[in-house]
């Protein structure tokens, strides 16, 4: 084992921050659906593919001023999940927690194959919004020659920190997020208290969705390609990021992206890029076991 | 014609012990597994394994009694692994339960996928048919009808009621004294060995295997046969996959059709659990099945 090279390990870091960057987009969405209706919302992946494809229409076919194409998107994509939040989760949320699970599941596949079919299997190029500078950290530091950082990396980085305290200013001090948080804490007591539980959750569904199709484009941007089938597994890690951080707990959410994304990095980096994926399922199986509520979240004894 | 879709009972019959080995454990038991591919994948593999390297001399003179061998091995492998993954898996409640066995099944795939000595990434090839056609063919249908018996002995014995009592109410359960734990892990198991009959039927059906044969998308078309059958009815489960593996065939004859076969079943997946929670056998009987009742502890 030879000796680990400092600037080597930095370019790891800064790959897996910008990846985990995606991963808090998309997990936020699912953590904040999962506190209030204890869903596993595993088509909230696809909105984040949606948001990808959405994003190339938009911008690049339609030629629309990017400003005004990422905002399309953002409306587009939170449309959908209201959509497939009234036809396919409202009438079923009285039900027992198994069955929505598997319309869940049915919901992705739906809207994966769906966007196949309309837009194609092929893999697209992602029209560029900004130059992609590339910095490179020897400029200032001369011992860190050669470690590279492209502005695309620190424009999702921020744009993930921006939405982040956004979202959390969203559910701390508005009224709509103070009846996201009484949803969460206590379902029945705030639909006797009169909080508008539909207008509540589809909302929950149009900011989390919006939030995965942010990350369509950021990553669009970053990896140039963006295809139908991108959705499934980057949604499974986003949902072990919530699980690591601690599931309805946002910060816990990025923090845990932002773990996962640079174990990723590290594993491709030093060991075997082929066992990339199965580095997050087996954190996810780990916490699962061993930790449930996650490294932010607090234990729950469950209730009779 | 006929030699075509005498061609598609093998699958047919690797199909319906598959499902009714999910259906063991998601529709009888309660638990939510979406790792049932990872079991397949387990079963194939080391059905395979013994098939290719473990007996070659029976395999000039006794290449049926391999076949039996390699079936059993491949059962006996995947319930190790259940074993193994079920421990650990099994105190989780509903959908922690589904994502942790999705991971595990995908772990399972990963680690075939970097195997070199199961092929890898290029797969495993050259596994021999060891019967004529006809004969596997009665052999696999003698499979599923052990397998069938079986299951339904079992349901109808003590230990199959209170495999169901765990399903409809834990707490209440435990407190009839029925050992929650083992009873979940004991049905997790014997579903997961069955899949692995199905994976060793399965290897020696196509003669090949990859990783990609087993992708969470498996589990996922797996679960649509029992879902769209009926949780909870073992003839559910065996209408479920006799539908799900004949009708992509029927859409074959249409372009247009064959081509959103995968949204089809999504959609199937959504309506049945929208409409027809009990399924197509839920049509048949009287009181409701698993997925159409409330949840015992919702307040509302």
């Amino acid at each position: 084992m030879s000796s680990i090279d400092p600037g080597e390990l930095l370019q790891y870091l800064i790959n897996g921050l910008a990846l985990g960057s995606i991963y808090a987009l998309i997990a936020l969405g699912y953590t904040m659906v999962y506190g209030i209706l204890k869903l596993i919302n595993f088509a909230h992946g696809e909105f984040y593919m949606a948001g990808g494809i959405f994003g190339v229409l938009a911008i690049g076919t339609l030629g629309l001023h990017p400003a005004l194409g990422v905002l399309a998107v953002l409306v587009a994509c939170g449309a959908l999940a209201m959509l497939v939040e009234r036809l396919a989760y409202r009438p079923l949320r009285n039900k027992n927690r198994i069955a929505p699970l598997i319309t869940a599941l049915g919901v992705s596949i739906v809207l994966m194959e769906g966007f196949r079919v309309v837009f194609g299997a092929q893999p697209r190029s992602f029209p560029q919004l900004f130059e992609n500078t590339v910095y490179d950290l020897g400029e200032w530091f001369p011992s860190l020659e050669g470690v590279i950082v492209q502005q695309t990396q620190i424009v999702i980085f921020l744009v993930m920190l921006v939405l982040m305290s956004a979202l959390s200013y969203i559910v701390l001090k508005t009224k709509m997020g103070r009846a996201m948080r009484a949803l969460s804490f206590d379902f029945d007591a705030s639909r006797l208290m009169g909080v508008p539980i539909d207008r509540v959750i589809a909302f929950t569904f149009f900011l989390g969705a919006s939030l995965a199709g942010i990350a369509g484009i950021l990553v669009g941007m970053y990896f140039n390609n963006v295809e139908p089938y991108m959705g499934q597994l980057a949604g499974l890690k986003a949902f072990t990021a919530a699980v690591l951080g601690g599931i309805g707990v946002i910060p816990g959410a990025v923090l845990g992206a932002l773990a996962l994304g640079v174990c990723e990095s590290l594993v491709v980096g030093y060991g075997q890029s082929s066992y990339r994926d199965a580095i997050a399922f087996g954190i996810l199986i780990l916490m699962l076991t061993t930790r449930p509520w996650g490294l932010l979240g607090k234990p729950q004894r469950e209730k009779v | 014609m006929i030699d075509y879709a005498l061609q598609l009972l093998p699958l047919l019959a690797i199909n319906i012990i598959l499902a009714s080995s999910l259906g063991i454990i998601n529709g009888y038991c309660g638990l939510f597994s979406l790792g049932h591919a990872g079991f397949y994948a387990v079963g194939a593999y080391a059905g395979a394994s013994i098939t290719l390297f473990g007996f070659p001399e029976l395999m000039e003179t006794w290449p049926h009694l391999l076949l039996l061998l390699s079936s059993l091995g491949g059962m006996v492998a995947a319930g190790i692994v259940g074993i193994l993954v079920g421990v650990p898996c099994l105190r989780l409640g509903g959908d922690y339960l589904a994502v942790a066995t999705l991971g595990f099944g995908e772990i399972i795939r990963i680690v075939f996928l970097n195997f070199a000595a199961v092929g890898g990434a290029t797969g495993l090839t050259g596994i021999p048919q060891l019967a004529t056609t006809r004969t596997q063919t009665w052999f696999y249908f003698g499979a599923v009808a052990v397998t069938l018996w079986l299951f339904r002995n079992l349901i109808n014995s003590s230990f199959g009621r209170c495999v169901i009592a765990v399903r409809e109410d834990e707490i209440a359960a435990r407190s009839m004294r029925v050992n929650v734990r083992f009873y979940k892990v004991f049905s997790f198991v014997i579903g997961s060995a069955f899949a692995g009959l199905a994976g060793a039927l399965f290897a020696h059906f196509q003669q090949a295997l990859h990783p990609s044969n087993f992708t969470f998308l498996i589990s996922v078309q797996v679960l649509l046969m029992i879902v769209l059958g009926g949780l909870g009815s073992q003839f559910g489960a065996v209408l479920g996959a006799t539908i799900v593996t004949l009708l992509p065939e029927f859409l074959r004859f249409s372009e247009t059709l064959a081509e959103v076969q995968m949204l089809i079943f999504g959609l199937v997946m959504v309506i049945v659990m929208l409409w027809r929670p009990d399924g197509l056998a839920g049509l048949f009987r009287r009181e409701a099945g698993p997925a159409n009742k409330k949840d015992a502890h919702a307040v509302a």
